[in-house]
C-alpha cells in the first residue's frame, strides 16, 4: 500500500466535488439539492484542512471554520425558504416552481 | 500502514455516504448517508490533526445542520415528493456537464500538484485549538464578527420566512 499524501485528499476532494454537482443539477427534490451543496462544502473544507496540513499553519482550518458558519447561514435561510415555499405552492421539486419564468 | 489503513476507511465512507446521500429516493434516507458522510469526513480531519474542526465538524454539521434538515423533512410532507420521479427531465445534459468537470479535474490531476515546498515546521508546542484561537481572534478578528452578524441575520431572515401570513 502508497502511503498517503496530499494527492489522494485533493483527489478524494474532487470525487466529492463531482458528486455534490452532480446531486444539485439533476435532483428535483429541494431539500437533496440543499444537501447536495452541504458536499460540496464539505469537500472544499477538506482541501483546505489538507493544504493547512501541508504548509503546517492553521489559517487554512480557520477559513474551514468560516465556511462551516456561511454554510449554517445558508442551511437556515434555505429551509425557511423551502417552508415558505411548501405552504405557498404544496411543492419541493425544484422544476414545478416556475413562478419567475417569462 | 496503520494510517493508509483509515484514511481508505474513512475516505470510503465520505464517497459512499455522499454518492447515496444523492440518489436515495427518500429524503430522510439522503439525511441518514449524508451524515454518514459528515462522520466520514470528520475522521479525516482527525487524520489529518485538525482536532478541533473534527469536533465542530460533528456538533455543527452532524449535530446541527443536519437535525434541522430532519426536523424540516418531518415538517414538509415529502411522501408525495418521493413517489414522484426523482431526477429532472434533462439530466442526461446534466451528467454529461459532470463528465467533462469530472475529466477536467482529473486531467489536472493528472499533471500533478506543483506546490512550494512547506516551510519548516515551527516549533509548534501549542495545540492544535490554541494554534486557531491565536489566529481567529487576531488576524481574523473582524472577519469573525462579521459572521456572527451573519448568523443573526441568517436566523431573523429564517423566522420571518418561515413564519405564516397571518401571524404577522
Amino acid at each position: 500500500m502508497h502511503p498517503v499524501t496530499l494527492y489522494h485528499y485533493v483527489a478524494l476532494s474532487a470525487i466529492l466535488l463531482v458528486i455534490g454537482v452532480f446531486g444539485v443539477l439533476t435532483r428535483r427534490n429541494l431539500v437533496v439539492i440543499l444537501m447536495s451543496i452541504e458536499i460540496i462544502l464539505n469537500a472544499v473544507n477538506i482541501n483546505l484542512v489538507t493544504f493547512s496540513r501541508h504548509y503546517q499553519h492553521v489559517t487554512g482550518q480557520v477559513f474551514a471554520i468560516f465556511i462551516i458558519a456561511v454554510a449554517v447561514a445558508e442551511a437556515a435561510v434555505g429551509l425557511g425558504i423551502l417552508i415558505a415555499l411548501f405552504r405557498n405552492q404544496e411543492t419541493v421539486q425544484a422544476d414545478e416552481v416556475n413562478l419567475l419564468k417569462w | 500502514m496503520l494510517d493508509t489503513f483509515f484514511f481508505y476507511a474513512f475516505a470510503l465512507l465520505t464517497v459512499a455516504g455522499a454518492a447515496l446521500a444523492v440518489t436515495m429516493r427518500s429524503a430522510v434516507h439522503c439525511a441518514v448517508w449524508l451524515i454518514a458522510s459528515l462522520l466520514g469526513t470528520a475522521g479525516l480531519f482527525l487524520m489529518q490533526q485538525a482536532e478541533f474542526l473534527f469536533a465542530a465538524q460533528i456538533v455543527l454539521y452532524v449535530g446541527g445542520i443536519m437535525v434541522l434538515f430532519l426536523f424540516v423533512i418531518m415538517l414538509v410532507n415529502l411522501e408525495a415528493a418521493a413517489r414522484e420521479r426523482q431526477m429532472r427531465k434533462r439530466w442526461p445534459i446534466a451528467l454529461a456537464g459532470v463528465l467533462l468537470l469530472a475529466a477536467g479535474l482529473a486531467r489536472s490531476l493528472e499533471e500533478g500538484i506543483r506546490l512550494p515546498a512547506p516551510r519548516p515546521a515551527p516549533e509548534a508546542a501549542a495545540g492544535n485549538v490554541q494554534q486557531i484561537a491565536t489566529v481567529l481572534f487576531g488576524e481574523y478578528l473582524l472577519p469573525f464578527e462579521v459572521a456572527s452578524v451573519l448568523l443573526l441575520v441568517a436566523i431573523v431572515g429564517a423566522i420571518v420566512m418561515a413564519q405564516r401570513e397571518d401571524a404577522r
